[in-house]
């Protein structure tokens, strides 16, 4: 089994290779804003790094989110188009997951929250490192204070809200390591991963900009 | 002929997911999936609406064109992209996923621009471009008169529009008539059967002292909608088919009017006319009888191949196949604003070297 793991969700771009027993290589970069111009340099350096060839990979894992939905796009079409191109399976998992995985909260349930921008976090409950508990959302920090109250806390939306996450703690931002590792000990188990589908969790702004469509550079 | 470079092209700058494939000048597949009726209600092109169609249509489109042209992935020798201009959100899924097939392909990659891709798409139609081009694109995006000697390195502006596309101008009045969106070949339609000198509405920038190639249509826009508002405000019914037909004629009469200036000025005997509104049948018309009577050779591809479409760019990367222009390195960005006089997005060879020898050395 050779894995790439490759995720955009969050601030950072970070791709890993998973022999299915260790992280072989991996790379991040945070960088908010140029998700789709390091992706692929990023995806060219681990692959590098560990001496491989893409053709080599097995199957693709990519985080779908939540996330900011430009980003999070570029890492789930390279994963897709990957999957085309070498006839390998595209396996998605979810970004919060891998941040889970990477935390150590100590014993009991935690939260992972992530950074939603518009004042909002995306978040979900983990009773472990490996177990999610129900189904991530959006939300305000205030308006969820009250379900997340004595819990600590992971990622950047956690570190972003104190009020609402007074235990907060890093990782900050996801890594494809984790994602990784977590999709090996799945597929490993038996596992069926769900497939690459973007978990967007608001619908698309639905105002049509002034000057729609004009793409005459002036 | 089997030694023309095999290109795939993916364009996704709106709302078209585009991909197609030639050899060289031969167009081999065009397959197209469009989230136009998603956009519909909203009375115009969602961005976060069209980025989320793009992500999904993606990998079906390739395939798509791919068993329709009878090619395998192996055999290309190169991958084009829309490296802009358009929506940001939109053109960065179709360059992800552009470098993500090249890469893995081990092939060469051109980031390239979409409007001189809409000019070079003719190829596909009439043969090898006539160096110089005098070319008119006009659709929901652009306006444009752009000259270009060689398409893969020097594309010139003349003049564009100040304010709206032609084709915005053409949706805005389809809304104002309650006739749907797109507005375009709604409104061609209903001009057909009405007078185009039923009512004198303004043509922009025409006056003496006005920029020559320069186009505004934002003022016949206004003039138009207020005509039909005081229709209405009279209690008197609406003339649907005079309207429209007396706005396209506006339109066309400007547009084709400069554009035949331009070539006479520039000493220029051919005009190719792309982009959405090319498909308009009044527009043709009255380009062919004035470019006949300048002595001009009008070149207007087929209606499918003047919207959007993946073909157009990868009738422009076989073109930089074929010219040896450098490829665009594995950082390429989308670019929201990409001028018009960058034809595509050269690489900074280092990068690409080292990728290739990783990859396939
Ligand atoms: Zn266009």
């Amino acid at each position: 089994m050779l894995l790439l793991a490759l995720d955009t969700a969050t601030p950072a771009v970070t791709v890993a290779l998973h022999d299915g027993r260790d992280v072989v290589a991996s790379f991040s970069q945070v960088d908010a804003r140029r998700h789709g111009e390091l992706l692929l340099p990023a995806v060219d350096r681990v692959l590098a790094d560990a001496g491989v060839k893409l053709d080599a990979v097995t199957g693709i894992v990519v985080g779908t989110g939540p996330g900011p939905y430009t980003g999070l796009r570029v890492g789930l079409m390279t994963a897709d188009t990957f999957g085309l191109a070498l006839g390998i399976p595209v396996h998605g998992m979810c970004t919060l997951d891998g941040l889970a995985y990477a935390a150590d909260p100590g014993e009991g349930p935690f939260v992972v929250a992530t950074d939603a921008r518009r004042k909002e976090v995306y978040w979900a409950r983990y009773e472990n490192s490996r177990t999610r508990t129900g189904e991530p959302a959006v939300d305000r920090p205030a308006d969820i204070a009250e379900q997340v109250k004595g819990l600590p806390a992971v990622g950047a939306g956690a570190l972003l809200y104190p009020d609402t996450f007074p235990d907060a703690r890093e990782p900050e931002y996801v890594s494809a390591a984790a994602l990784a590792s977590l999709a090996a000990e799945r597929i490993g188990a038996g596992v069926e991963l769900p497939a690459p589908r973007p978990l967007y969790l608001r619908r698309p702004d639905a105002q049509v900009p002034k000057n729609y469509k004009v793409v005459t550079p002036k | 002929m089997a030694d023309e470079p095999l290109v795939l092209g993916i364009e996704t700058s709106c709302d078209e997911t585009g991909v197609g494939i030639v050899r060289g000048t031969t167009l081999l597949a065009d397959a197209i999936a469009s989230s136009v009726d998603e956009h519909a209600r909203f009375g115009g092109v969602v961005p976060e609406v069209a980025s989320r169609a793009h992500l999904e249509a993606m990998v079906p489109t390739i395939e798509r064109a791919l068993k329709d042209a009878g090619v395998s992935a192996r055999d290309l020798d190169g991958i084009a992209v829309t490296a802009g201009p358009g929506l940001a959100g939109a053109l960065l899924v179709g360059v992800s996923a552009a470098k993500a097939y090249a890469y893995a392909l081990g092939k060469p990659l051109y980031g390239v621009n979409h409007l001189a891709s809409h000019i070079c798409v003719d190829q596909l139609e009439h043969g090898a471009l006539p160096e110089p081009t005098m070319a008119l694109l006009v659709s929901g995006g652009h306006s444009s008169l752009l000259l270009s000697s060689d398409i893969t390195s020097d594309v010139r502006p003349m003049g564009a529009t100040i304010d709206d596309a032609a084709g915005e101008a053409f949706d805005k009045i389809a809304r104002v008539l309650n006739l749907g969106f797109p507005g375009g070949p709604v409104i061609d339609r209903y001009a057909r059967e009405g007078d185009p000198s039923a009512i004198a509405f303004p043509r922009g920038l025409t006056g003496p002292r006005d920029p020559a190639y320069d186009f505004s249509f934002s003022g016949l826009k206004t003039a138009v909608a207020r005509w039909i508002e005081a229709k209405r405000a009279a209690g008197e019914e609406v003339p649907v088919r005079d309207v429209a037909a007396s706005f396209q004629e506006a339109v066309v009469d400007v547009l084709t009017r400069k554009a035949v200036r331009a070539c006479k000025d520039e000493g220029v005997d051919h005009l190719m006319i792309g982009g959405g509104v090319a498909a308009n049948s009044r527009l043709r018309a009255l380009a062919q009888e004035r470019c006949e009577a300048a002595g001009i050779r009008l070149r207007v591809p087929r209606p499918k191949l003047c919207t959007d479409n993946g073909a157009m760019v990868a009738a422009l990367g076989a073109e930089m196949v074929a010219r040896n222009r450098a490829a665009s390195s594995w950082d390429l960005s989308a670019d929201s604003s990409l001028p018009v006089t960058d034809p595509h997005v050269p690489g900074h060879d280092h990068v690409h070297e080292v990728s290739k020898e990783n990859l396939y050395s």
